[in-house]
């Protein structure tokens, strides 16, 4: 099954954490995002395989943006 | 067999059989079995057994109220037996109910409402539904006593329509995975009203109450799962707990987890952990709004209400829905007379266009405006960062904390150092040469860094205090025990002009 990683805040893509192919778990850090100052380090709810990477750094994102997509591991 | 005997054994035994087999097909339990899960044994009464009982079919009239103990102190419960007309209201219902509450009143116990109803009777809707001793009457008394007893609402199935008011009125919702639900209008309704198709999970369920509409405050996995959550939730409004068992054997690993560059983030709830006695937190509120922890706790057996920013989750920067929270567990705390502790790390209130839209100034006024109403022993503790306007929300000097403690680890500033240096210096900066820009930058943030560093900030007696990490459990305690006898009255009007 198809899931998807949102940003959870309106920010700056600070780092990208993980790249296509690879094998992550349930609750990685896959993205860090900026805002307020603040980094926020954006989870993985479920362990799974990178299909697409759709951001890049600096990039602005909205609150609830597809950051990351994944092929869920059962 | 005498006859009343005969009769009270059929009405205690509730409706139908067929009833009870689909409660048990639900994982539900029977209301009666509810409430001696609940209650100490052998010591519930109850009123209204024979409630309408010379109609067929309608046991207590579809709910169980009366008076018993928990822990040895006395509360009153009222408990909706939905094998009678799945627990509808009728006209005897609402009067029960109605009459607890104010037995409740009278007796300054404690009011459990263990709702399991489909709502109002329809077909008995001018009596119960319009007079003055209507189910308006039911709201209209929850608000009268909200503040005056403890009002628990445990959701075991639905609380619909009109009902839904019951758990909005109490001080906490307990509910149900999977069976507890709470809507104005049903997913059929709102099928035929508005044209929406969507499933009873998604209109109201337990776990989106709890997590996105903030009016659950305790998502429990099975039925003994909520009594168990609503007996520990009463038992830190009881006596404090033996000293003996009070500990905290992390109390100095506090400095070990608290990064000291302001941008990281670290779990504040392993420093709570660390801070308070051993096993003594419960959570409320804990998958709604988590950038911002609301947790009851003990500190060396007494009971504290704990608000603190979580930068794990949004950088426990502040959101509308976060204020909603803590001016809430504010509100509560004060009522019963339950100390504030804030444990302060705070970047600010949210900005864009989103927040303010969704109007994050008002929502944040309400949370000033508790926290500056409270007057319960009410201490600040600056553990990172401090800036703008959540300096002020999370109990800063201004706003009569009784004391400001501030952790070495501690930054007070209208912005962070970053902000203040682009916002001040940003035509400036613009001006130089790209090459020269980096080195301004740094100078002026370190001499910014400097202006607001913490033992300048002490020097002038913004905060009250400094203390190690590793201290600060011991200084609590202490300080609360000394400001335990505070009496203060914010003020005698009627009441401010909330802003909600």
């Amino acid at each position: 099954m198809m899931a998807k990683v949102e940003a959870t805040i309106v920010g700056i893509v600070s780092k990208i954490l993980v790249s296509i192919g690879e094998e992550i778990q349930k609750g990685q850090e896959v993205i860090v995002l900026e805002s307020m100052k603040m980094l926020i380090p954006v989870e993985s709810a479920i362990a799974g395989k990178v299909t697409a990477v759709h951001v890049k750094e600096s990039d602005f994102v909205n609150e609830g943006e597809v950051l990351i997509e994944l092929e869920e591991l059962v | 067999m005498s006859e009343l005997t005969d009769k009270s054994k059929r009405l205690q035994n509730g409706g139908h059989p067929k009833y009870h087999q689909k409660l048990a097909e639900q994982g539900k339990l029977f209301a009666r079995e509810r409430l001696a899960l609940l209650l100490d044994e052998n010591s519930f009464v109850e009123d209204g057994l024979l409630a309408n009982s010379l109609e067929e079919g309608l046991p207590a009239d579809g709910v169980i109220t009366g008076i018993g103990k928990i822990n040895g102190m006395t509360v009153c419960v009222m408990a909706n037996d939905s094998t009678v007309k799945a627990g509808s209201w009728g006209k005897r219902t609402v009067e029960k109910i109605i009459r607890i509450q104010e037995t409740a009143e009278k007796l300054k116990a404690p009011l459990f409402y263990l709702v399991d109803s489909a709502g109002a009777r329809i077909t008995d809707q001018l009596e119960m539904f319009p007079g003055r001793r209507g189910a308006g009457r039911i709201f209209y008394n929850q608000v009268k006593l909200s503040g005056v007893i403890p009002q628990i609402c445990l959701l075991f199935g639905p609380s619909a329509a009109g009902g839904a008011y019951i758990p909005a009125f109490c001080d906490v919702v307990i509910m149900v995975d999977k069976n507890a639900s709470m809507y104005l209008g049903s997913p059929r309704m709102a099928e035929m009203v508005i044209g929406q198709k969507v499933s009873l999970e998604q209109m109201g369920g337990a776990r989106m109450h709890c997590s996105i509409s903030g009016c659950g405050d305790f998502l429990a996995k099975d039925e003994a799962d909520a009594i168990l959550i609503a007996q520990t939730y009463f038992s830190y409004f009881q006596t404090p707990v033996q000293v003996d068992y009070c500990i905290s054997p992390i109390a100095d690993k506090i400095s070990e987890l608290i990064p000291h560059e302001q941008n990281v983030p670290f779990d504040m709830k392993e420093v709570i952990g660390a801070l308070v006695d051993k096993d003594s937190i419960l959570e409320l509120k804990e998958l709604f709004a988590p950038e911002l922890i609301t947790m009851f706790a003990r500190l060396k057996g007494k009971t504290i209400g704990i608000i603190a920013n979580q930068s794990k989750t949004k950088g426990g920067v502040l959101f509308g829905d976060s204020a909603d929270k803590a001016a809430r567990f504010i509100t509560l705390c004060d009522a019963y007379q339950i100390p504030l502790l804030f444990l302060v790390d705070v970047p600010g209130f949210m900005i864009g266009t989103q927040v303010e839209r969704a109007g994050i100034i008002r929502h944040g006024a309400k949370m000033i405006a508790a926290m500056a109403e409270a007057t319960v022993p009410k201490i600040s503790v600056i553990v990172r960062k401090a800036y703008g306007a959540g300096l002020y929300a999370m109990a800063g000097p201004a706003f009569e904390p009784d004391c400001c403690i501030a952790l070495p680890t501690a930054q007070i500033a209208v912005m962070g150092p970053e902000a203040a240096v682009n916002a001040v210096y940003h035509n400036q900066i613009q001006a130089l040469n790209p090459e020269d820009r980096d080195s301004f930058i740094q100078m002026k943030r370190k001499a910014y860094q400097e202006d607001i560093h913490i033992y300048r900030l002490a020097s002038e007696l913004i905060v009250d205090v400094m203390v190690e990490p590793e201290d600060l459990r011991n200084e609590l305690a202490k300080r609360y025990d000394l400001y335990s006898e505070k009496q203060v009255n914010f003020s005698k009007r009627k009441h401010p002009i909330y802003p909600v």
